[in-house]
């Protein structure tokens, strides 16, 4: 009796399983094998080769754009950091209930729209013959419009705007929980905001604070639209490399290569993120 | 257990596979034309009378030319009955991955093409004896300039120059490099064969194209963003084609398309078959019906590309062929740099030079 019973429950198992094998076996695991393959093949000739992350680290050019968007990335996300932690400071603690609600829909509404919508926005607004330039203009502060778009710092403004939400929200998941009594007695004490920020709320929301940086990180990394439109001319960001390489140049083997070579420097460098700050990656997990 | 789930995971699997056979050997008359072509290309009043005629649907998926590759090359030749490659981006596609078929003449109605622009992409098609594309749309790249504002710019060179700094743009695409080329005295297709005079005038447009970057204002990457950017007086000259050209000359008289004094280049689009097409006799079909000459005029008149059929200037709307009298006068047409086909690796170099000119400061 009891070994039939088992048996029906592990079939019921089997029959969900299969579904899940099923997809994660055809459509992400095999596709990522075929692409390891070709990153190990050289266009024309037979046989295994390195020669495609041997270009990587032979010509600067790759590396650099790699060293450039991996460093712009990390700016990116400690200046989401500091803006996001006084914000869901903010909605947690200082907001009454009612407002914070409302002040989260107003974090979440501009997600609802797509992220080039957002950029075409973005770009409207601040354009040579935009927004903020014919105000700007009519209002007498400029004597002629000032090209805003096509540099870096737009850029980072950017990806910090379309990264945000992915910083607060889990910040906020952990702020809530966090006792006010604990700043209270703080202030009770005599500490100073600054000593009350450094040593108790960012140290307990550090969990959250990790995940939403891997996040933050991650996202800016592989971002392609932004950095590609608002950037301009002078943004080449690691992405459109790859973009490059398999789309216009038919390239699929050095794509391939660039691919994993962003997998595996971009978990190397949470891996040493994580071990700086001191975080276990299953405690930020859950 | 372990077995039983490895077993049933197979079952599953053949399931799949004799699903898959099942559609491939559809029945002979096929009612449907999967189609992937550039935007604009078929207009919907065409596909509908093409419907009405044949009873066959078109489906039409929008692309360009490097996707079109990609997209192919994914399905090795299946997914598509009929796409729209230009004709220099098919002959070496053959040779390395045989994602197109060889076209049947006997089936295309020759008699309604230019015989110049058939000839041109039957021999930059031919792979071992077999061409595999019919001329379809022609067009040009050359400068869009505001004469008003920048009445210096008559050659690609021209846009680098620092006077009018801030003030133009350009893609960062092949074409630049050999448009640059053709105007600074280099005859970049002559090169093609030899890759290391290839490379040393690669390296020379590099160093030229960043010496110029403080010049550009962005490399432009699509139509729209172009159309804005001229619209808006924000760029007074840029590596355009004639069409943006014409459309902004409709609303403002002083922009207009010049065709450099180096020479135009030029492209064709054509109809190609890919190899695993599931309905050939429907691909023919649309091939004849687009050609037409009412049917060439029309679509011409509304996007106003240069068609290949020979009768369609009859059709034309008289605004239409003033645009061609006067921005491809026969003096330019001559004159023009017909893209020939790009050989194998070439495009691996030219990336390099476009990225390091993007990545430069």
């Amino acid at each position: 009796m009891t070994t039939s019973k088992k048996k029906t429950i592990k079939w019921g198992f089997f029959i969900f399983f299969i579904p899940v094998f099923l997809w994660l076996s055809l459509l992400i695991i095999l596709p990522q094998l075929e692409l390891l393959r070709l990153s190990f093949m050289s266009t024309g000739k037979p046989g295994f080769t390195f020669k495609n992350y041997l270009a990587f680290f032979r010509e600067p050019i790759y590396w650099l754009t790699f060293v450039r968007t991996a460093m712009y990335s990390i700016l990116v996300t400690f200046i989401v950091m500091a803006i996001a932690l006084p914000v869901s400071f903010y909605i947690t603690k200082i907001a009454r209930v009612k407002a914070s609600g409302f002040l989260m829909v107003l974090l979440l509404v501009p997600f609802w729209v797509s992220e080039l919508i957002r950029v075409y926005g973005w770009m409207i607004l601040l354009r040579e013959s935009g927004v903020i330039n014919q105000v700007l203009v009519n209002l007498g502060l400029f004597k002629q419009p000032v090209e805003m778009l096509y540099n870096d710092a737009t850029m980072i403004m950017g990806l910090v705007y379309t990264s945000m939400l992915f910083m607060v929200i889990p910040i906020i998941g952990v702020m809530e929980s966090l006792d006010d009594s604990l700043i209270e007695a703080a202030y009770d004490l005599g500490a100073k905001k600054i000593t009350i920020w450094r040593t108790i709320i960012i140290p307990y929301c550090m969990s959250g604070i990790i995940s939403g940086a891997i996040i933050v990180f991650m996202l800016v990394l592989g971002s392609y639209l932004t950095p590609n439109l608002m950037g301009g001319k002078n943004s080449l960001w690691f992405t459109e490399q790859i973009y490059n390489q398999i789309i216009i140049y038919f390239n699929w083997n050095q794509g391939a290569a660039f691919g994993f070579l962003l997998l595996i420097l971009s978990s190397l460098i949470i891996w040493v993120f994580l071990k700086i700050s001191g975080q276990d990656l299953k405690k930020v997990i859950k | 257990m372990k077995k039983a789930a490895f077993l049933l995971g197979i079952l599953v699997l053949c399931a799949g596979m004799t699903f898959a056979n099942g559609t491939k050997d559809a029945p002979a008359e096929n009612k449907v034309l999967r189609l992937m072509t550039w935007s604009g290309y078929a207009p919907q009043e065409l596909i509908d009378k093409f419907t009405a005629e044949t009873g066959i649907k078109v489906e039409v998926t929008l692309s360009n030319n490097e996707e079109m590759i990609s997209k192919l090359r994914a399905t090795r030749g299946g997914g598509f009955d009929l796409v729209q490659p230009s004709q220099d981006r098919i002959s070496s596609v053959v040779e390395q991955y045989g994602i197109y078929q060889p076209i049947d003449y006997s089936k295309v109605d020759e008699k309604q093409i230019d015989p110049s622009l058939l000839a041109a992409v039957k021999k930059n098609t031919l792979v071992k004896g077999k061409s595999y594309a019919v001329p379809h749309v022609y067009g040009t790249e050359g400068l869009v300039v505001n004469t008003a504002k920048a009445p210096g710019i008559k050659d690609f060179k021209d846009l680098l120059d620092p006077q009018y700094s801030g003030r133009v743009s350009y893609r960062l695409k092949r074409p630049t490099l050999i448009g640059m080329g053709f105007s600074k005295g280099y005859k970049p297709f002559d090169l093609y064969a030899d890759p290391a005079k290839y490379q040393a005038f690669l390296d020379d447009m590099e160093k030229i194209l960043i010496a110029a970057k403080p010049v550009v204002k962005t490399y432009w990457d699509n139509g729209d963003q172009l159309l804005q950017l001229i619209r808006s007086e924000e760029v007074w000259a840029a590596s355009a084609w004639e069409q943006a050209g014409w459309k902004l000359h409709a609303e403002n008289p002083n922009i207009d398309y010049i065709a450099p004094s180096s020479g135009a280049l030029a492209w064709i689009d054509t109809f190609a078959i890919p190899a695993q097409s599931e309905n050939v006799s429907g691909a023919y079909k649309w091939i004849n019906f687009m050609l037409r000459p009412e049917n060439a005029a029309f679509f011409t008149n509304r996007e106003t590309y240069g068609t290949a059929s020979k009768d369609a200037v009859k059709f034309l709307d008289p605004e239409i062929a003033a645009n061609f009298t006067r921005g491809l006068p026969p003096a330019v047409l001559a004159k023009i740099n017909w893209y020939p086909t790009v050989p194998v690796g070439l495009e691996e170099m030219e990336g390099k030079t476009l990225d390091k000119i993007k990545a430069a400061r």
